[in-house]
């Protein structure tokens, strides 16, 4: 897995979005497939930049993998923020019209139903959150 | 991102090209603040536009609220299939206008 580290900071994530397209272009990784999974990565790191540390600068760790035939792209954020589980959250209802519709939540709805998998645990003081995708 | 205006009348046309993420966002809510007040129709083409995120969609949520409340209404056109996707994964297919 390669693995940066980086600061908490919304500024950060050009430097995250290079790594994920530097690795996706090491396969052959269609555009949509390709566009979900740095959605994902946006919506979890700008998480992690907003709320995690709220009165310090912390760092935030991105480790990326790609493994297996069909590959499957795996993406890990590990920070020494609040505990928080992005998934234990209830799902927005994006039945709501649009007056009852306030912003919020749906970052994560995105990243739930384009990632495979999502997995959060706190461990050691540490958020971990993983989340995988096969590329087809 | 690159946001290009066309005011015809009281309609608003943007063209929106590029990535509509956390870092442009703000863009186009400052061009919505500064544009809509006086626009009956706001069309959105999103032709050029290759990527939008959470951010994104609080901005356009935000512009159809406003719309709406000023009795005027909005179009968003030409919606490539990734982005058209968010719009159904996230029940914006329902809110907006989609030409």
């Amino acid at each position: 897995m390669e693995v940066i580290t980086v600061p908490a900071e919304a500024a950060m994530l050009e430097r995250v979005d290079a790594l994920i397209q530097e690795k996706l272009e090491t396969i052959h990784c269609p555009i949509r497939t390709q566009m979900q999974v740095k959605l994902a990565v946006e919506e979890i790191f700008i998480n992690i930049a907003s709320y995690a540390y709220p009165s310090e600068v912390g760092q935030v760790e991105v480790g990326v993998d790609i493994d297996g035939d069909p590959p499957v792209v795996t993406i890990r954020f590990v920070d020494q923020g609040c505990p928080f589980d992005p998934l234990e959250k209830p799902d927005p209802d994006v039945t709501l019209g649009l007056q009852e519709r306030e912003p919020g939540g749906l970052g994560i709805l995105l990243v739930k139903k384009f990632m495979d998998q999502v997995g959060y645990v706190y461990e050691n003081g540490r958020n971990i959150l993983t989340i995988k995708k096969e590329i087809k | 991102m690159t946001i290009s205006k066309k005011l015809d009348g009281e309609n608003l046309m943007m063209a929106l090209e590029g990535r509509l993420d956390t870092t442009t966002a703000p863009q186009l809510e400052n061009e919505c603040k500064v544009c809509l007040y006086e626009v009956k129709e706001l069309i959105l083409d999103l032709e050029k536009l290759e990527y939008i995120s959470s951010a994104g969609l609080r901005v356009l949520l935000a512009a159809q609220k406003q719309m709406q409340k000023q009795g005027g209404g909005m179009v968003v056109k030409n919606v490539n299939e990734t982005i058209m996707e968010v719009f159904e994964v996230t029940g914006f297919v329902e809110i907006l206008t989609i030409e």
